[in-house]
C-alpha cells in the first residue's frame, strides 16, 4: 500500500486516482456511506489534480494532504459544547435506534456532568422496553443521581413534563430524558417522540448513534433530523474496533457536531468528541501515510525507504520495532504518533476515545527491547524461558511483560505481512501493541471482575 | 400458535420494505431498461445497491464481477440484471438456513451471544416464546449478569412467554448461573435451557475469556453442550460484523446466527460476507420488539429485501 501510493516523479492523473482508489476502499470498509464516499472523492480529485505539488512533499503525499484536510473539515470543528440554557433547568432529550446505548449514555452524561459542578437529573422515559425504568434507576444510584420514574397510566411525554417540574423545584439544572429505541421509519414511534419535545421543549435533542453502524446511519441521521430535529450526535462503542465511518455520514447528511463519545460500558466511560482523531481512525490507511509523512521529517527519506523495503521483504523485526518507537518519541505528541501506527492505531482499540499509553510504558516497551540481544531482536521466535528470564531482569520487567510484548509483536507482524501483501481484512482484532494495552491489561488483572 | 397467525413469512419485513425502501430495484431496472449492456451507469447504480446494503466493497466488486462476465458470456439481457442479481445472492444463503439443532437426550443447551446491544435477551425470548409454543419444555437462564437490570428485562420477558426464569443476583459469576439452570432443566426434564449472557465487544479479550469458561461450563453441565451458540447480529452493523462473526467464531464455536431489527431500514447485507467467509448457518431473523417477532431464516425473501427489491 505504502509503495503504490508514494509514487515518483510528478503528480499525474493517473497517481491521483490510483491513491484516490485505495482512499475508496479504505473509506468503505470504515462503512462511510457509499454516496458520501463519492462526492468526497470526487472533491479531493477535483482539488488534487492541477495542484501544485508543495517542494517538500512527493505528489503522493500531495493528495494525502487534500485527503486528510477534506477529511478533518468534514469531521467539524473541535470542542462542540452542549448548549446549556441561561434559565435552567437545562433539558436534553436522547433519542435513537433500539440498543445504540441511550440510557447508558444518559446515566454517563448526568456523571459527566455532575464532575462539572451541575446538579443533573434523569428522567426514565422509555415505557416500551422491558425493564427499562430499573436500567436507569440502576444506573442513577451508581452515579448517584436522582431518576425520575413514570407512574402507571402516564406517557412518556408525561413523565419527562413531570421531571422538568420536578428539577425546578429540586433544584436540579439539567433533565436527561431516556426515551425509548425507535426506527426513524416507525410513523407512530416517531409522532410519539416529537410530542414528548413538544411537551418539555429541550435545549439539546442529541441523536445517539453505535459506532459499528453501516449504511443506514446515514437515513437513520437524516431520519431523526427531520423527524425530531436533532442538536448533536453521541457516537457510542468506541471501543470496538469498528473504524466509525458512520460519523462522517452524519456529519456529511445533517451538519450537525459530534458531541460525546462512549468508550466503554462503565459510566465514566465518556468523553468530549475529537474530530482530528476520528478522521484518522475513519482513513485507517491515512495513518499510515500520515506516519510515512512525518516520519519522513524525523529520519531521513533513504532510512524510512529502506526500513519499509524491509519491513516489505522480510516482515518487521523488533529492531525495525525500535527504531520506529525511538524517531517517533522524536518528533511530537506520543498519543498521536502511536494512533498513526497500522496495528496501535485506527484499526485497533486507540483512536478516539481509548485510553493512550505514556512515556513510561514506551519506557519499559524500550528496555525489554534493548535487553535482547541483536539475534533476538531480528528472530524473536528463538526468546524461549531462560531468555525471556533474563530479559526481564536485563530490563527490570516481568517475565509476563516480555511475554506480552513478545505477542502483540508477533500480532503486529503477522498484520504488516498482510498489508504487505494487500490482504488485509480492515479492523481484524488484537493488533493493538505497545504501552496503552500493557496499561490496560494490568489494571484488567487487577480489577478480574469485568470492564 | 402465535407462530401460525403471524402474517405470513416475512410478513412484517415487508411491511417495512414497503414503507423504507421504495423500490431501488426499480431504480435498477430503470437505468438498465433499454441499454445495451451493463455501462457504467448501471454498473455504478448497482454498486450503490450492493454497498447501501452493508454487502461490502469485496462482496460487491464480486457480485458485479459476475454479471459482467453472465453479459459477456451469456449476453444477459440488461431487464434480466435485477432477477440475476436476486438470484445470485439467493444462491449464495440458499444453504444457509437450518433449524435449531437438539440435543439426542437431554436438554437443548442454547446460547445466545454478540455485541453491546444486539438483541440477545430479546431473541432469547422470542426462542423460549417459539420453543414452548412448539410444545417443548423451556427455561430461559440470565446469565447477564453485568448489565444493569439484565435480569430484571428477562424475568419480564419469561413471565410474558410463560417459561420460567433462573437467576442469581447483580454481580454474580455468569458461569454458576449457566451451571444452575442446565442443571436444574436436567433434574426437572425439560426440553430447553436458553441462555442470556451479557454483550461484550469481541476485542475484550477478558470479556471473551469469561465466555469461553460459560461454554466450558455448559458442557461440564452436560456433556454435548452448550447444542447451540448464536451470534446475535444487528442488522444495522456494518463491515465490522465480520470481524464480530470471525472472532466470536474463533473463541466460542459459534454455531449459528440471528440477524435482528431487519424490520428497520437497516438490510443487513453483512452477513452475506460472514456466510461465505465461516459457512455460519442462519437461523433466525428478528423482525420486531415482539415475542412472536422471530422468523426462520429464508434466502429468497432474504435476498428480494436486501435489495431493496419492490413488490417482494
Ligand atoms: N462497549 C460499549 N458498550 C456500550 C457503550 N454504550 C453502551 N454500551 C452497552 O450497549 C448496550 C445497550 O445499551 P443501552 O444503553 O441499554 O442502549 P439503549 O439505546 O438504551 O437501548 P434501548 O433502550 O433498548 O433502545 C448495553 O450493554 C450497554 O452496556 C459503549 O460506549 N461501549
Ligand atoms: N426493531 C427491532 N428491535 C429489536 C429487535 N430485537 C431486539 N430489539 C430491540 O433492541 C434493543 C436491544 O435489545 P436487547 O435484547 O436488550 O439486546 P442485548 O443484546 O440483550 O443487549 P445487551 O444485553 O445490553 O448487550 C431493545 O430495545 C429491543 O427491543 C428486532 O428484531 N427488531
Ligand atoms: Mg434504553
Ligand atoms: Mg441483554
Amino acid at each position: 500500500m505504502w509503495q503504490r501510493l508514494r509514487g515518483k516523479g510528478r503528480l499525474t492523473p493517473e497517481d491521483v486516482d490510483q491513491a484516490l482508489r485505495e482512499v475508496r476502499l479504505a473509506l468503505l470498509e470504515a462503512d462511510v456511506h457509499f454516496k458520501v464516499v463519492r462526492d468526497f472523492v470526487a472533491r479531493v480529485r477535483e482539488r488534487a489534480v492541477g495542484e501544485e505539488v508543495m517542494k517538500s512533499l512527493t505528489p503522493a503525499q500531495q493528495v494525502v494532504k487534500i485527503v486528510h484536510e477534506e477529511m478533518q473539515a468534514l469531521m467539524g470543528a473541535t470542542g462542540a459544547r452542549l448548549q446549556m440554557s441561561p434559565h435552567p433547568p437545562t433539558v436534553i432529550l436522547l433519542c435513537g435506534l433500539q440498543g445504540a446505548g441511550k440510557t447508558t449514555f444518559a446515566a454517563k452524561l448526568a456523571g459527566w456532568l455532575q464532575r462539572q459542578g451541575r446538579r443533573p437529573l434523569l428522567c426514565a422515559a422509555d415505557l416500551q422496553r422491558p425493564a427499562a425504568v430499573e436500567q436507569l434507576q440502576v444506573n442513577g444510584r451508581q452515579v448517584g443521581v436522582p431518576v425520575v420514574a413514570p407512574e402507571p397510566g402516564q406517557h412518556p411525554q408525561d413523565v419527562a413534563a413531570d421531571a422538568v417540574a420536578r428539577a425546578r423545584s429540586l433544584p436540579a439544572d439539567v433533565v436527561i430524558v431516556d426515551t425509548a429505541g425507535r426506527s426513524q421509519a416507525d410513523i407512530e414511534l416517531m409522532t410519539e417522540l416529537r410530542t414528548v419535545r413538544d411537551r418539555i421543549h429541550p435545549h439539546e435533542v442529541l441523536l445517539v448513534l453505535d459506532a459499528m453502524a453501516g449504511q443506514d446511519a446515514l437515513g437513520v441521521a437524516r431520519g431523526f433530523a427531520e423527524g425530531v430535529g436533532v442538536d448533536g450526535v453521541v457516537l457510542t462503542r468506541l471501543d470496538s474496533d469498528a473504524r466509525g465511518g458512520a460519523a462522517l455520514s452524519v456529519r456529511a447528511i445533517i451538519d450537525r457536531p459530534i458531541k460525546f463519545v462512549g468508550s466503554g460500558e462503565r459510566l465514566d466511560a465518556i468523553e468530549p468528541f475529537h474530530p482530528e482523531r476520528m478522521a484518522s481512525r475513519i482513513l485507517g490507511m491515512g495513518d499510515v501515510l500520515g506516519l510515512i509523512e512525518r516520519a519522513e521529517s524525523a529520519l531521513d527519506r533513504e532510512k524510512t525507504a529502506a526500513l519499509q523495503e524491509r519491513i516489505g521483504r522480510h516482515g518487521l523485526t523488533l529492531e525495525d520495532f525500535l527504531e520506529q518507537m525511538q524517531a517517533l518519541r522524536r518528533m511530537g505528541p506520543l498519543d498521536q504518533l502511536l494512533s498513526m501506527i497500522p496495528g496501535l492505531g485506527g484499526k485497533a482499540l486507540r483512536g478516539a476515545g481509548a485510553p493512550q499509553p505514556d512515556e513510561r510504558e514506551l519506557g519499559h516497551i524500550e528496555a525489554i527491547i534493548r535487553s535482547m540481544t541483536p539475534e533476538e531482536r531480528r528472530r524473536p521466535e528463538i526468546i524461549k524461558d531462560s531468555r525471556r528470564r533474563r530479559i526481564a531482569r536485563g530490563s527490570g520487567t516481568s517475565v509476563q511483560d516480555v511475554n506480552r510484548l513478545l505477542r502483540q509483536f508477533e500480532e503486529v507482524r503477522k498484520l504488516m505481512r498482510g498489508l504487505a501483501q494487500g490482504r488485509l481484512p480492515a479492523g481484524m482484532p488484537g493488533m493493538q501493541l505497545a504501552g496503552g494495552t500493557m496499561r490496560r491489561n494490568r489494571q484488567q488483572a487487577g480489577r478480574r471482575k469485568r470492564r | 400458535m402465535a407462530q401460525e397467525a403471524a402474517p405470513g413469512l416475512f410478513g412484517r419485513l415487508r411491511v417495512g420494505l414497503g414503507r423504507a425502501r421504495d423500490g431501488l430495484f426499480s431504480r435498477i431496472q430503470a437505468v438498465v431498461g433499454g441499454r445495451r449492456a451493463l455501462d457504467a451507469e448501471t454498473i455504478e447504480e448497482l454498486e450503490g445497491v450492493l454497498l447501501g446494503a452493508d454487502m461490502g466493497a469485496a462482496e460487491t466488486e464480486r457480485l458485479i464481477g459476475v454479471l459482467r462476465e453472465a453479459a459477456a458470456t451469456e449476453r444477459l439481457a440488461p431487464e434480466e440484471v435485477p432477477e440475476r442479481l436476486r438470484e445470485l445472492v439467493a444462491g449464495d444463503l440458499r444453504g444457509a438456513a437450518r433449524p435449531l439443532r437438539r440435543a439426542a437426550s437431554g436438554p437443548t443447551v442454547v446460547m445466545m451471544v454478540g455485541v453491546n446491544g444486539s438483541g440477545k435477551t430479546t431473541t432469547a425470548a422470542k426462542l423460549a416464546h417459539l420453543l414452548r409454543s412448539e410444545g417443548a419444555t423451556t427455561l430461559l437462564a440470565a446469565a447477564d449478569t453485568f448489565r444493569a437490570a439484565a435480569a430484571e428485562q428477562l424475568g419480564v420477558w419469561a413471565g410474558r412467554a410463560g417459561v420460567d426464569l433462573v437467576r442469581h443476583t447483580a454481580g454474580g459469576d455468569p458461569s454458576a448461573v449457566i451451571f444452575d439452570a442446565v442443571t436444574a432443566a436436567q433434574a426437572r426434564g425439560l426440553d430447553s435451557v436458553i441462555c442470556d449472557t451479557a454483550g461484550r465487544l469481541h476485542n475484550k479479550a477478558n470479556l471473551m475469556a469469561e465466555l469461553q469458561k460459560m461454554v466450558r461450563v455448559a458442557g461440564r453441565a452436560c456433556p454435548g453442550a452448550p447444542h447451540e451458540v448464536l451470534l446475535v447480529l444487528d442488522a444495522s452493523t456494518g463491515q465490522n460484523g465480520l470481524v464480530q462473526a470471525c472472532v466470536f467464531t474463533e473463541a466460542v464455536r459459534v454455531t449459528g446466527l440471528v440477524l435482528t431489527k431487519l424490520d428497520t431500514t437497516a438490510r443487513g447485507g453483512i452477513v452475506l460476507a460472514v456466510h461465505r467467509a465461516l459457512a455460519l448457518p442462519i437461523l433466525y431473523v428478528g423482525v420486531g420488539e415482539g415475542l412472536a417477532d422471530l422468523r426462520p431464516f429464508d434466502a429468497d425473501a432474504f435476498a428480494t429485501a436486501v435489495l431493496g427489491a419492490d413488490g417482494a
